[in-house]
């Protein structure tokens, strides 16, 4: 008794919660609709089912409950009624099912007049790419990310030099027009996710997925990581603002394109020989700590080639093919002075190392300004920079704990370290921790972070936007 | 001198722990997967911690709230409900329910449970490693369980792929022997339809596992491959830390296809034993036969058999061709007749019915009503589109604990009083039983109800913190702290059980061999509990199905299936 008691009333509980929580769908901005029609579909369809069985449970667990006088019936099989239900399942199925597989129809097959995006996921940020006035994405490979190349988009295609490129985190996009998302992973698995366009699908990894809807009104959304990459995963964030078309051309227009930002202009002026150097360099990694820009790991390598440098030991070196030659070979044999003997040696074929060098002299020694204050290092604030490297998806700015400390008040403060020392956080050690993030690590905090790829002047700038906080 | 007196075994030491009884066997591993489920339900009331009131609680930070997720899922999953309702159920009820005297390689029967207590340590060991336990989500998923950017992935995720080995090796071994004893060792007159229904749930269940753990098992060693020996089954060429990594040319999307081809079944190696169970809860208690057994039986099988076409639909918007999508939703709907046909004969089996409200029995009908929801939301998302908004969501969460976690979990509870007076000759008590069933029934449905509601708005699972989310009402925090204040409610309400099992089996009623008045042959021992060899000096002969109950034309209510035909009373 009590017990149908208590299932008439979870069930009454459950329908008026359904209407009078505040909990409910967020409101749709896109055209996915059609995706609510079918969800309400199925809402019906199985509240009814849900009521009724448990209806029917309370029912007959009164009507039937146990007396000594009464016998139960015996009916082993009911093939007439056992049919009808099995039909009568079926139909409320197939009315579920065909108007899904209608919308999904739409949802796999993206409309013509699309305009592609690209969105590229890795650990803990996003960062966007589109297709310059070819209206055609250059070709990308990991093979060819470096400090320069953050998309590693291939320099020698064509169809990539006019790609405009956001590294910041909120993405503009036109408001009635059709969008194909087509989804990339540097890491893991992650997924773009914007609770008021519906739709979602992971970022693979090795492969491009997509997504493509149509955003119906202007406003400010929210985009989630809704696969779980690793520790950061709740922090991963980026925001859609949808603007009417002039204003999204403009904006479109401001982004730097990927020959800008890799300083083309000049790579165009490249002999054979440093266009393949330029290749080696890539592959073999030597961007990563040399590169165009300065950078703590390693010199940088512009205007270095013909300068003369200070050694550890205090001697001086000019950087002339000899010395260049000497440290592609015996890279720690002799280093410069305020970098750590850490490259690695490498397997480079005399042909590969004259070309590397032809690259850095070519490269590094072009006179035009714009190239030698690298790229727009410098031009974002602290606070964009924050946001757009992913820093805050891990690290708050108002004290709460997440991944890693929190900036707020940290500059300045006494810090004990894993190791048990303390340290006073200043700029040196916030430099140490951006670059080589896991040598120093705070006590308490998982060594989890990757190191920055970030330019001098980036980095200086965060620090300020640390000191500020 | 007769079989049973001849296998006897005598010390302690051979009778209780290398014991090759099944019944002692079945003990431990209910005894092993009730301890390490305990853990489990610690780990989730400490998630449940920060969810609902996000950093009151120092120690629980990003890591061991990842931590905590993941060994959650997979103790529960695996360690506990496979190994329960197979290990447990399985072993103790195969050989009593038909009319055998053991499982027929008792030996090899030891064994699988030695391997799984292994493999229980190895899991639990991780907890004590250099960066604790894996922190990857039970699903595991590559590249991230394996890189840096993911809690215990030196360690703690090398002893998850090795300990899964392990529990594979033991549940095959298992396995062979409970499909082996039900093919080969019924007594006669057990026809393969006169089966109790628990048997066909467990029967049919174990021959899915020894299907589907294969793929689980070579995608293990292909992972630990990839994290130890540098191959490339599951990763690309990808950035790790900043770095480029060796890898070249895997898929991750192939791992997924490999864990759901092992993961869907793993839901009905849970679901079909419960199903069976319940099944003779239902008839036993409403003293009425089982409506549609062959249907019942038929729907397993085919159940089970669909089981294996389903598996893409955890992974719509995994990035795989979308064209799969058709196919996947249009048999995950399929799989839901089968699935309606039981609780339609469920609740048909009340009707004109005689219903005892027990233990046992407010347990099954609870699970009727859980499972009646957690399929429904099941059509939500295994239809493809609908899938979209709410797939990682907390949706997802809410369906999956309410179908596969409070259900089967309401069986095992259900089972166990209904069975611990064959088990132990003693009855537990029923107050702190009724206790049990309205305290866990009541609160995991406030636990589980309402989470649909966070997913509908598009709350994703796996984040650590809400904060800063301007979609997310400041409501849902509140609604959050609630649903963890229910799971504290619902985990300590455990205890009571606990307490109850301990206490019973000293100071509990006497049962008498037949408590429940049912008709399988378990009741029918010539002993209460059996005795090794399980039944006197000949082996009951099976003379009619499990479901006589109210035959009309005999006095008593029941007939156990080896009454005679002819007799009458």
């Amino acid at each position: 008794m009590a017990f149908a008691v208590v299932l008439v009333i979870l069930v009454l509980g459950s329908v008026l919660f359904h209407f009078l929580s505040p909990w409910n769908i967020t409101p749709i901005a896109s055209n996915w609709g059609s995706i609510d029609v079918t969800m309400l579909i199925t809402l019906v369809i199985t509240a009814v089912v849900f009521i009724a069985v448990n209806f029917f449970i309370a029912y007959a667990v009164i009507k039937f409950r146990h007396t000594p006088e009464r016998k139960a019936q015996y009916e082993p099989e009911n093939k007439k009624l056992e049919w009808w239900l099995t039909l009568g399942t079926s139909v409320g199925i197939i009315a579920m099912l065909a108007p899904g597989l209608i919308v999904y129809a739409d949802f796999v097959n993206v409309p013509e007049d699309a305009h592609q995006v690209e969105v590229v996921g890795q650990q803990w940020s996003w960062s966007f790419r589109f297709p310059g006035e070819d209206g055609e994405l250059g070709k990308s490979a990991i093979e060819h990310i470096s400090t320069d190349n953050g998309f590693g988009v291939d320099p020698l295609d064509g169809a990539g030099q006019d790609d405009r490129l956001l590294t910041s985190n909120t993405l503009v996009l036109p408001v009635n027009r059709p969008v194909k998302l087509l989804l990339r992973s540097k890491d893991v698995l992650h997924n773009f996710y914007v609770p008021n366009f519906r739709v979602k699908m992971d970022s693979v990894p090795g492969q491009v997925s997509y997504q493509w809807f149509t955003p119906t009104r202007t406003g400010d959304f929210e985009v989630l990581c809704a696969e779980y990459c690793g520790i950061g995963h709740f922090n991963m964030r980026a925001f859609i603002k949808v603007v009417e078309q002039q204003e999204y051309d403009d904006w479109l227009a401001g982004l730097p394109t990927f020959a800008q930002s890799l300083k083309k202009e000049a790579s165009e002026k490249l002999s054979v020989k440093a266009e393949k150097g330029m290749q080696v360099a890539q592959q073999k990694g030597c961007m990563a700590c040399h590169g165009f820009e300065s950078s703590p790991a390693g010199p940088s390598w512009l205007g270095l080639y013909g300068s003369t440098r200070v050694m550890k030991d205090g001697s001086e070196v000019v950087a002339d093919d000899d010395y260049l030659k000497e440290a592609i070979l015996e890279p720690n044999a002799s280093v410069v002075k305020g970098y750590a003997p850490i490259m690695p040696k490498l397997e480079l074929s005399e042909l590969e190392m004259e070309s590397v060098i032809a690259f850095i002299k070519e490269r590094g020694n072009e006179t035009d300004p714009e190239h030698q204050q690298g790229t727009d290092a410098g031009k974002a604030s602290g606070a964009e920079l924050a946001q757009s490297k992913g820093c805050t998806a891990c690290h708050s700015i108002d004290g709460s704990r997440l991944v890693g400390p929190s900036w707020q008040g940290i500059y300045g403060s006494e810090r004990t370290l894993a190791s048990g020392e303390t340290v006073t956080v200043n700029d040196a050690y916030l430099k140490e921790s951006m670059f080589k993030p896991n040598a120093k690590m705070v006590e308490g905090y998982p060594p989890v972070m990757p190191p920055s790829q970030l330019s001098t002047a980036q980095a200086n700038a965060l620090i300020e936007y640390i000191k500020s906080l | 001198m007769t079989a049973q007196e001849h296998h006897a075994p005598q010390s302690f030491w051979t009778k209780y722990i290398w014991s090759q009884d099944h019944k002692v066997i079945a003990i431990q591993y209910s005894l092993t997967a009730i301890f390490v489920g305990l853990v489990a339900l610690v780990l989730s009331t400490l998630m449940r911690l920060q969810l609902g009131f996000p950093g009151s609680f120092d120690f629980i930070d990003a890591s061991a709230y990842y931590q905590y997720v993941t060994m959650h899922g997979m103790i529960m999953v695996v360690y506990l409900l496979t190994a329960i309702f197979l290990g447990g159920f399985g072993n103790y009820l195969i050989p009593l329910m038909v009319g055998a005297r053991d499982m027929v390689f008792p030996f090899v029967n030891m064994l699988s449970y030695w391997f799984y207590l292994l493999a229980v340590v190895v899991l639990l060991a991780s907890f004590f490693v250099t960066g604790g336990p894996t922190g990857a989500g039970w699903t595991l998923y590559p590249p991230q369980a394996i890189l840096p950017g993911t809690p215990g992935s030196d360690w703690g995720i090398i002893l998850m792929l090795v300990s899964l080995g392990i529990f594979i090796i033991a549940a095959t071994m298992g396995g062979l022997n409970y499909v082996t004893t039900v093919l080969q060792a019924r007594t006669r007159g057990m026809t393969m339809m006169r089966m109790p229904l628990t048997i066909w749930g467990i029967f049919m269940a174990t021959i899915l596992a020894l299907l589907a753990f294969p793929a689980l098992f070579v995608s293990a060693i292909m992972m630990l491959f990839d994290k130890l020996l540098g191959t490339s089954f599951f990763m690309p060429a990808i950035l790790s830390m900043g770095e480029q990594m060796g890898h070249e040319g895997g898929s991750p999307i192939l791992f997924q296809h490999l864990f759901w081809f092992f993961g869907h079944p793993e839901v009905y190696i849970v679901a079909l034993p419960a199903f069976g169970i319940v099944s003779d809860l239902i008839s036993t208690h409403a003293r009425k036969n089982i409506f549609g057994y062959r249907m019942m039986v038929w729907a397993i099988v085919v159940i089970g058999v669909l089981s294996f076409v389903v598996w893409a639909h955890h992974m719509y918007v995994s990035g795989m061709n979308p064209y799969f999508g058709y196919f996947f939703a249009t048999t995950t709907l399929i799989i839901a007749v089968p699935t309606a046909i039981k609780v339609y004969n469920w609740v048909l089996t009340l009707w004109q019915g005689n219903i005892r409200m027990s233990v046992p029995m407010l347990f099954a009908l609870g699970f009727v009503s859980t499972f009646t929801i957690g399929g429904l939301t099941g059509l939500f998302l295994g239809n493809v589109v609908v899938d979209l908004p709410l797939s990682d969501t907390y949706f997802v969460v809410a369906h999956f604990h309410m179908v596969m976690g409070v259900s089967p979990v309401l069986v095992i509870f259900g089972a166990i009083y209904h069975w611990y007076p064959k088990m132990s000759g003693k009855m537990l008590h029923e107050g702190m039983g009724k206790f049990h069933f309205w305290a866990t029934f009541l609160g995991t449905y406030a636990i589980f109800f309402p989470m649909h509601y966070l997913g509908v708005l598009g709350v994703p699972r796996r984040y650590y913190a809400y904060e800063n989310y301007d979609f997310i009402p400041d409501s849902a925090k509140d609604l959050n702290a609630f649903i963890t204040i229910a799971a504290i409610f619902v985990a300590l309400a455990q205890l009571v059980f606990l307490f109850n099992l301990a206490w019973s089996y000293f100071k509990g009623k006497e049962s008498g061999p037949n408590p429940w008045e049912a008709t399988t042959l378990e009741w029918q021992t010539e002993t209460t509990p059996p005795g090794h060899g399980n039944w006197g000096e000949t082996v009951p002969v099976c003379h009619r199905w499990a479901y006589d109950y109210s035959v009309p034309g005999y006095e008593q209510d029941y007939l156990p299936q080896n009454y005679p035909e002819e007799a009458k009373v």
